[in-house]
Order: structure tokens, then C-alpha cells, then sequence
């Protein structure tokens, strides 16, 4: 009942780390899973008198993530100390982009399925910083001690921060999974979410329609699709039974327990933090350029051309929704499919190339409702897939061409799985499942099952049309389910109507 | 931030009196100006709760009395910069903002260096430092802050 009477706020704050070889202010290599503490610089481990050297390759990907979520780049832009004291960040502060990012005012377009609805939706982006990591704390509840690792400190990170502009978990968790894909396709970030190169932060608040919004509480450090979704959609329901029992939400900061499925308070919250914010004294502004603004400057070194790095830009998923859905005729809800899955549009448009004649529909549905399903059950791949696209064409022109049928197929690719050396064709003349359309055999099948049940003949003559499927179906059993069932379905019809 | 405006505004007097010998940003003798107290900001009232924040984002003690005074008189001495017009000057954060920041290459060139890293550690465990657990608050302890700080 009372879920009609509130409405749920959601945005979301989103740390990727940057996909580069060395760290973002030192020369220290930035790769997951290193030995303890031997990817840390001194400058990374905060000893006096070392100082910062903004990467270049950060600066790059920041512009070109920019760019891919259609954001203004700022052409200077500044960084800033946020001091706070943990025993990860050796520095007391973390150097970030507050005052004036890398980019504002940005959009991306995804798309929210689930069994019953399939829609486009916008989100709106507010800004993107450049900002360091911190190190990783191991916690040891037992010995009442935290056991620090400072390879991850001073990781280039990109904080993309969005409106607030998402109702619930299955929208919020939608968003994330189409920015995953963004970056994947422009290699900005790996968005390995189980070893933290993405990570979520959810701010969340309810309120009544028409009222001013709620108080909100921020969930931080989401490390899954499915762990951003169960942990808005639980904090907007505690939010609304707090309310609906007269209770106040407190502006606080929780995390999300995984076993137990809620979010609790953080351990070591704090009453106010005082991040006492201050210009970084040790990095200028950054400066960005143009094709016209470049002609400015004397020496390439440390030049940035935004114009450059747009070129770069690759289709990105929209784009490749949009043109598939267009050259192809496809539904989006499909098109959605083979995009979401690495791989599926390559193995698709490798398809109708090498067999154009083929139905780009009946390619997309084997690709998505039997192929899929074949490579999740052995463990394979589209990329590993033992299938050719070649074999894979021949197969679908079979049952384009109905010598055999949409059933036998799943047989078939089974077998192809089996035996990548054998051809479709082949394999349909070794197992003897080429479909029977000839209208004498079938004729004669159809005509013993009519012997056979006067009362379903009986039934259908009153009008219940769907007695002519439990006939037909009788019919292709009876042939071995070598019968063509759109012809038997054509022939069982006349049958009845002549008789 | 204030000290940079200050800063900033004498020497913008500077070259807009003297534009041939801007090349020196030291007047050449000393001013004096006397600043009217009545017009300076005053000096908030430090309580028990802002003294304890104040200690903890600063890892600073006041420890007693005096430190209280010192501070009130810090403030104080700070909030005469206020005095300074500085409408219309834009903020100047570092005197390399004009500058090109350098970029460097995205290669790795540091790092591996364990030892160096961990000598200052007071205890490590297989190469991690060991810290106190989480965010610890800071200890209270029994100081005489006098009768004035009692605040809510």
C-alpha cells in the first residue's frame, strides 16, 4: 500500500580507476594484486620534500571518458587537498578536483529490462574529477589491529558524479551497467567491480510526491551490479517503514552487508567531517586545448588537444544499439542483448556477412536463445566458441530453408559443440533429422491421428481452436519429430475442414 | 587563502603606482596603518565542543588555558586581514598559476622500493604497517580548559 505514496531518490557517486600503467601523481606501477607495498613510490607513501607529477595518460582518459558521456571538458581545470586522517592515506589528504573538475554537465542513455518492461532512460552526469586512491586497510578484529597496503594509494581515479536522477535499485544498478560497458569499450577503466576498479557510492532519500525531498543517507562502496540494486531497494524500503512509524532518517553514512542483505550504519562514523578543502599548492592549473587554442602554444610537451582525443572516441553502445537496430531491423530489446554480451555483436555481423541472405531476425534469436544458453552450459565463450560463424550461418539457412526444424537445431548445435569439424549438414545426414515436408507422408500422419481421437476432433467442432495445437503436436510425435510442423498444422486444418 | 589575497592586493598596488619598477615586490620603506579595531570580525566563542573538533582535525593539543589565549589571539591577529579590500581581485592560489603543468608520460619509473618505504614503520607484519584499528577518537582526557570554555 504505501509504496504508492512515496517516492525514492536516487544518485549515485562512481569511482573507476583509471586503466594506466603507472600511478596518478608518481611513477609507481598501478596493477591489481601486487606483493604488499611494492608498488608505492615515496611520494606515495607521503615522505617529506617528494612531490606530485600528473600523469599524462590519466589526464587522456579523463578527457576521453569526458567525452563519451558527452560532457563539457573544462579547458582548465584544478586540483585540491580533502584532508581527513586514516592510516591509508599516509598524506592526511587526498588530492581532488573539487572547486573546478575535468568535466561537468554530461548525459548517458541506457536501457531497463527486466521480464515485463523494456525502456530508454537518461541520466544526467554533474561532473567527472580526477582524484588519487587510497592505500588498502586489511582489518584484524581479533588482534584489535589494521594491517596497511599502500600499492592502490595514489591509483588515478575518476569520481563521476551523477543527478539524482535514478527511482530505484533496478534503475540505479542499470545505469551502472551501461557506464561498465562505456568504459570497457573505450578501455578507460577495466570496471572489475570484485577487485574494486568500480566501486558505488548510492545517495538515497524518500519522499511524498509534491513534498520537499527526504533526508538522504549515503551507501557507500557497492562492489556489484546485483549489491548496488539489493542495497538501494532495501535502504528505500527501511527509509519509507522509519517514516511510516513515525521516525526520523538520519543523514548518515552506511555500508552493505552482503550476507545479510541490509545496510548498517558505519562502524567509525563521525559526528561532521571538516574536509578543510585548500588549493593543492603543488599543482597549477591544468590547461586543456583545442584545435584553435593549440596553435597558441610553442612546445607539444604536455599538451593536451581535446579535438584529438574526440576522434579517438569509439562507437560506444547506444551508437551500436542505434545502428543495429537500423541496418538490421531488430528489436531494441534484442539489440540490447547482443550489446550487453562482449563479443555477440562481432560474432552476429560476422554471421550476415558471410551468409547476407540469411533472416537477420532468425540470426539474432538463434544467437540469443540458443547459442547463449549452449555456451553457458560448456563453459565456453564467444570468444572461445568451437562453433564457426561459417557453421553457424549454415545451420540457420537449415531451418530458414525448413530441412530442418527449429527444435532439431538445438540437436544440431549441440552436436556441433561436440564435433567443430563436422558441418551442420553433415551432422543432420549422420543423425537422419532432416525434416519430412512432404505433403503424402505428412498427409497420412495426420490423418491416423484423426482416427485416433474422435473426442479432440469433437472438442475443436465447438469452437476451441486450441485443440488443433494438441493435435498437430500429436502429429509431429508421431513422425519422430521429423514432421514439418507448419505444414502438418496445414494439413491437419484442411483435414478438419473437409471432413 | 587570506594571506594570498593580501599578497596579492599590495603587490597589485604596487604596479598600479609604480608601473617602470615593477620588477621589485618589496616596498621600499615600511608602512604602517593603524587597523580600527571596531571594524575587525570578532573572535568567536571557543567552547569545549569546538575545541575538541579544533584538536582532531588538527592532531593538535591545546592543553591548557594558555593555548586557549594563544588561539583567540591567532584568530584575532588572522581576522585583520579582512581589513584588506580585495573587491574585484581574483584569488591568487599558487604563483605558478600561469604556468604549464607538467605532464609526464604514462610509464612506470618508481616504486619497488619496500625497504625504503617500510624503514620508518614503528611495526610491520609480512611488509603491511600496522596501524590502531579504524578510526580511533581521540583520548579525552582530563584538561583544565578554565571556567570560560564550559560551553554546551
Amino acid at each position: 500500500m504505501w509504496s504508492k505514496q512515496w517516492k525514492s531518490v536516487v544518485g549515485l557517486e562512481i569511482h573507476a580507476q583509471i586503466n594506466t600503467e603507472s600511478k596518478l601523481f608518481s611513477g609507481a606501477e598501478n596493477k591489481f594484486g601486487g606483493p604488499t607495498n611494492t608498488q608505492v613510490s615515496l611520494f606515495d607513501a607521503a615522505f617529506p620534500g617528494t612531490l606530485p607529477v600528473l600523469n599524462k595518460g590519466c589526464v587522456e582518459a579523463g578527457v576521453l571518458t569526458a567525452l563519451a558521456l558527452r560532457c563539457t571538458v573544462n579547458k582548465v581545470s584544478k586540483f585540491d587537498r580533502k584532508h581527513y586522517f586514516y592510516a591509508d592515506l599516509p598524506a592526511g589528504y587526498q588530492i581532488t578536483q573539487q572547486r573546478q573538475p575535468l568535466a561537468v554537465k554530461g548525459y548517458v542513455d541506457y536501457c531497463i529490462s527486466d521480464k515485463n518492461n523494456f525502456q530508454t532512460k537518461t541520466a544526467n552526469i554533474t561532473q567527472i574529477q580526477l582524484e588519487q586512491d587510497s592505500g588498502k586497510s586489511l582489518h584484524d578484529e581479533k588482534d584489535k589491529i589494521s594491517l596497511i597496503d599502500l600499492n592502490r594509494c595514489g591509483t588515478g581515479l575518476m569520481e563521476i558524479v551523477t543527478e539524482p536522477d535514478f527511482s530505484d535499485g533496478t534503475d540505479a544498478s542499470a545505469f551502472v551497467k551501461e557506464l561498465q560497458k562505456i568504459l570497457q569499450t573505450i578501455q578507460t577503466c577495466d570496471c572489475k567491480m570484485e577487485e574494486g576498479s568500480l566501486r558505488v557510492d548510492a545517495n538515497i532519500s524518500v519522499h511524498k510526491p509534491g513534498e520537499r525531498l527526504g533526508v538522504r543517507t549515503e551507501v557507500k562502496n557497492l562492489n556489484s551490479i546485483k549489491s548496488v540494486s539489493k542495497a538501494i531497494s532495501f535502504e528505500v524500503k527501511r527509509q519509507i517503514e522509519l517514516l511510516e512509524n513515525g521516525g526520523v532518517v538520519e543523514n548518515e553514512t552506511r555500508s552493505f552487508d552482503t550476507e545479510i542483505d541490509e545496510t548498517v550504519p558505519m562502524r567509525d562514523k563521525e559526528v561532521k567531517t571538516d574536509y578543510r578543502f585548500m588549493p593543492e599548492p603543488n599543482l597549477p592549473p591544468l590547461h586543456l586545448f583545442d584545435n584553435e587554442s593549440v596553435k597558441t602554444v610553442a612546445s607539444k610537451i604536455s599538451v593536451i588537444n581535446i579535438d584529438d582525443i574526440q576522434q579517438k572516441l569509439p562507437p560506444l553502445p547506444e551508437d551500436t544499439r542505434k545502428r543495429l537496430e537500423q541496418q538490421y531491423c531488430l528489436k531494441r530489446r534484442d539489440v540490447a542483448v547482443l550489446v550487453d554480451n562482449s563479443g555477440l555483436v562481432d560474432y552476429f555481423e560476422e554471421v550476415m556477412r558471410l551468409s547476407p541472405t540469411t533472416n537477420a531476425k532468425l540470426v539474432s534469436n538463434f544467437i540469443i536463445n540458443q547459442l547463449l544458453g549452449v555456451l553457458n552450459d560448456k563453459k565456453f565463450t564467444i570468444h572461445n566458441c568451437p562453433v564457426t560463424t561459417d557453421d553457424f550461418g549454415r545451420l540457420i539457412d537449415l531451418v530458414q530453408t525448413e530441412e530442418i526444424s527449429y527444435s532439431t537445431s538445438y540437436k544440431v548445435l549441440d552436436e556441433m559443440f561436440e564435433h567443430p569439424n563436422i558441418t551442420p549438414e553433415d551432422i543432420v545426414e549422420q543423425k537422419d533429422w532432416r525434416q519430412i515436408s512432404d505433403t503424402q507422408v505428412l498427409t497420412n500422419i495426420c490423418e491416423k491421428v484423426l482416427e485416433e481421437h474422435p473426442k479432440i476432433i469433437a472438442k475443436y467442432r465447438k469452437g476451441k481452436l486450441k485443440y488443433l495445437h494438441t493435435l498437430v503436436n500429436k502429429a509431429v510425435i508421431d513422425s519422430n519429430n521429423k514432421g514439418n510442423p507448419r505444414i502438418l498444422k496445414q494439413i491437419m486444418e484442411d483435414l478438419l475442414d473437409n471432413k | 587563502m587570506q594571506f594570498t589575497k593580501l599578497t596579492c592586493r599590495l603587490w597589485f598596488q604596487r604596479v598600479s603606482r609604480h608601473n617602470k619598477d615593477f620588477c621589485s615586490k618589496v616596498p621600499k620603506t615600511p608602512k604602517w596603518e593603524e587597523v580600527d579595531h571596531t571594524r575587525i570580525p570578532n573572535v568567536p566563542h571557543i567552547d569545549q565542543e569546538m575545541i575538541n573538533h579544533l584538536e582532531r582535525v588538527s592532531l593538535v593539543e591545546f592543553n591548557n588555558q594558555a593555548g586557549i589565549e594563544r588561539l583567540s589571539k591567532a584568530i584575532e591577529s588572522a581576522n585583520k586581514l579582512h581589513m584588506v579590500n580585495t573587491d574585484g581581485i581574483e584569488p591568487m592560489e599558487s604563483v605558478l598559476e600561469d604556468r604549464m603543468l607538467y605532464l609526464r608520460e604514462d610509464k612506470v619509473t618508481d616504486g619497488r622500493c619496500k625497504q625504503e618505504v617500510l624503514s620508518n614503520a614503528v611495526k610491520t607484519i609480512e611488509d603491511y604497517f600496522v596501524a590502531p584499528p579504524g578510526n580511533i577518537p581521540l583520548k579525552t582526557k582530563e584538561r583544565d580548559y578554565g571556567s570560560n570554555s564550559k560551553g554546551s
